[in-house]
């Protein structure tokens, strides 16, 4: 029986008592992060470890990984609504609430990292629509919305507020009309998840970044958005998998996990070929052009060529191979290991292409740039996880999140 | 970012520094710190996170005694045209609030400190660290506000800031011509702080455009070189040094390739379209 009407009926949670210890426990670390975000509001970034050779750092590739891992809700959408899907809908739930947490984790980090806070809207007014980064904030706010709108008809899913016609009306309708959201974050996803990659693809003064163009878009404009399609739905795998160890039950049927790790197997595949193709053009053709070899930039202790090695093979290669097999997807010690290494995988491209950038001696007379984040670069960007966690406590405690949970874990 | 395409009176401000009279002295960084009213810290160990618009480096041969040599390298913006030479200048084309803009009437890269947000793509994206981030409130000691250029405008904590090749001197001297009546401006009415402090001559300022001037012919010397000319920044700050390892250290090169040879190789498309 429910403790609370706000349960939905015909499943089970844990006691208050027990959600409200682990809810004080991640608040603590929320509350850590929120009074390191003041401190920055507050003082400036000069409590931050940047620099001036290292003004893009810990918040940027947070931010890049962030929008990649969360790139599992437009990708499942376009599969369950354009494509159709079907057995996608078990999970599109939670991948919408795990890209609405990490886009509205992405805004938050973008305001804390900004000198300058309460001018942000100056990127919207004053806007350069030569700058990728305007078309990032743009897409990023749109997507956002987006994802917003399609959370509220779950929100309004919660058996308290489905007692409202009104509300439940209007959920209903919003469910009816998804597709039409769904395709919209298609669009808007594609370009932003594009575009972040076009912030380093463009930067032709930093050889490590930049690449060559097709018409406008420069090759990491394409990467960034297959390889945000092909391992974010990785990410919704695994925290789907975290979430139900720790509540000790299944909530999404096999059929619904491995046919999105075999469409994400397939694009990882596809990807890290793409990825090598450009990675060889790029050591062999255009660093050179630029007077440098590929080793060039591998000569560091922190950057060496394992990196390269770790993220194109270890992270790309070899969860794909594992994702595109029927074995590889039915053993769960397989679909693990794939998964969490190409969650690694995407997460380090974004950090070489954010802090190796950075790092790179232009000069034969400079050394390579060092950085190691301060407390308070920590603290705000263990935020967004606290706050995830939170939100996901949340609406796995009073929002039907997913649809085969009464039948996978029947009550007696 | 609108192209102005009326060219024909249009100058290109640039610098030709000789590195064979630097003597690294540091006058130029204080002339630049005390006419731009630019902050400082108590403690400047830390040059990753100075402000300063012209910093100048040390660099050596890293061969053993009795063969070392050093060489110092002042090091402003190097007020980028960028790739074509269209002011798609590789900071300009970045920024996302067109806090920094290229003026087509002089070829110099502007910063607007009030539209700045501080976002720092443009200091991501200059390959010359020639950007700098205000991380702290700009504080001088007691009294000094007072002894602050009234031509300048102080900027404030979060935002970028960079050498302006003194563009307020510039707008001076531009009022003072109005008021003559007259079109043009004379070389010697428009010269930087950094060019008048150095003591030995070594930092030379004009319009690269104009025959007249020295930093035309100047630029033409077989041992100019420009700062990672490869990359196709297309700067205006040119070097002049009589050795071939310091006009080596300026750029960047495969172990097999002739310094000369590439230079050579890179000018030649815009030497081309200068003579158009």
């Amino acid at each position: 029986m429910n403790e609370t009407p706000l349960i939905p009926a015909g499943v089970k949670r844990c006691s208050k008592w027990q959600f409200s210890l682990w809810m004080a426990a991640v608040t603590a670390v929320l509350l850590w992060g929120v009074y390191a975000m003041f401190l920055i509001w507050y003082k400036g970034l000069n409590q931050t470890n940047m620099n001036d050779a290292y003004g893009f750092a810990l918040w940027i590739w947070a931010d890049l990984a962030v929008i990649a891992l969360g790139g599992g809700a437009f990708f499942s959408g376009f599969l369950t609504y354009i494509i159709g899907k079907d057995e996608l809908k078990n999970i599109i739930n939670f991948a919408v609430i795990i890209g609405f947490i990490c886009y509205s984790s992405a805004l938050l980090i973008l305001a804390i990292d900004i000198g300058q806070p309460l001018r942000g809207w100056f990127i919207f007014w004053h806007a350069n629509v030569h700058s990728m980064l305007t078309e990032v904030a743009f897409c990023l706010s749109c997507y956002f919305a987006v994802l917003t709108i399609e959370f509220i008809p779950l929100i309004l899913e919660n058996p308290k507020l489905a007692k409202k016609p009104f509300l439940h009306h209007l959920s209903h309708n919003m469910h009816g009309i998804m597709a039409v959201f769904a395709a919209t974050g298609v669009f808007l996803s594609f370009f932003h998840q594009g575009s972040l990659g076009g912030v380093a693809g463009v930067l032709y003064g930093r050889p490590f970044a930049f690449r060559e163009h097709i018409f406008i878009w420069p090759f990491t404009f394409f990467l960034f958005t297959w390889s945000a399609a092909a391992c974010g739905p990785c990410f919704t795998i695994l925290v789907t998998k975290i979430t139900e160890k720790i509540t000790g039950k299944k909530l999404v049927g096999d059929a619904a996990v491995r046919l999105l790790a075999k469409i994400s197997g397939w694009m990882i595949i596809t990807y890290i070929i793409a990825k090598t193709a450009d990675t060889i053009y790029w050591a062999y053709v255009t660093a050179p052009g630029l007077g440098f070899t590929l080793m060039d930039f591998y000569t560091s202790s922190t950057y060496n060529i394992g990196l390269l090695f770790a993220e194109i093979i270890v992270c790309g290669f070899v969860p794909g191979l594992i994702l595109i097999t029927k074995r590889g997807r039915e053993s769960s010690f397989l679909l693990m290991t794939a998964i969490i290494l190409a969650v690694i995988g995407v997460s380090l491209n974004r950090w070489v292409m954010v802090l190796q950038v950075m790092a790179v001696p232009l000069f034969s007379f400079n050394e390579w740039y060092t950085y190691m984040p301060s407390w308070q670069e920590v603290a705000t960007t263990v935020l967004p996880v606290a706050y995830g966690l939170i939100v996901i406590s949340l609406a796995y405690r009073y929002l039907p999140v997913f649809p085969q949970e009464r039948e996978l874990n029947p009550i007696d | 970012m609108k192209e102005n395409n009326n060219h024909s009176n249009a100058k290109r401000y640039g610098m030709v520094i000789d590195l064979d009279k630097c003597t690294g002295c540091g006058s130029c960084m204080v002339a630049c710190y005390s006419e731009n009213n630019v902050p400082f810290k108590t403690d400047e160990t830390n040059k990753l996170d100075s402000l300063n618009w012209i910093r100048v480096y040390k660099i050596s041969n890293n061969k053993p005694y009795p063969h070392s040599e050093v060489c110092y390298l002042p090091m402003p913006c190097m007020q980028c045209d960028g790739i074509g030479k269209h002011g798609h200048s590789p900071c300009v084309s970045v920024c996302p609030a067109v806090a920094t803009d290229y003026d087509y009437s002089t070829g110099i890269v502007s910063q607007i400190y009030t539209r700045c947000f501080g976002c720092r793509y443009c200091m991501a994206a200059c390959p010359y660290h020639a950007r700098k981030f205000n991380w702290w409130d700009p504080v001088w000691p007691a009294d000094m506000e007072k002894y602050l250029s009234p031509n300048v405008s102080a900027r404030m904590r979060g935002v970028v800031e960079k050498c302006s090749f003194c563009f307020h001197r510039y707008q001076l001297a531009r009022d003072k011509a109005y008021l003559e009546k007259r079109q043009e401006l004379a070389e010697d009415e428009y010269q930087t702080a950094c060019a008048q402090g150095c003591p030995t001559g070594a930092i030379t300022f004009g319009d690269l455009n104009n025959k007249s001037h020295a930093v035309y012919k100047l630029k033409k010397s077989p041992t100019a070189f420009r700062l990672l000319e490869r990359l196709e920044t297309n700067p205006k700050v040119y070097y002049l040094s009589s050795k071939s390892w310091v006009r080596r250290a300026g750029d960047n090169y495969l172990a097999h390739e002739e310094t000369e040879k590439i230079n050579n190789k890179v000018k030649e498309p815009y030497e081309a379209k200068e003579h158009l």
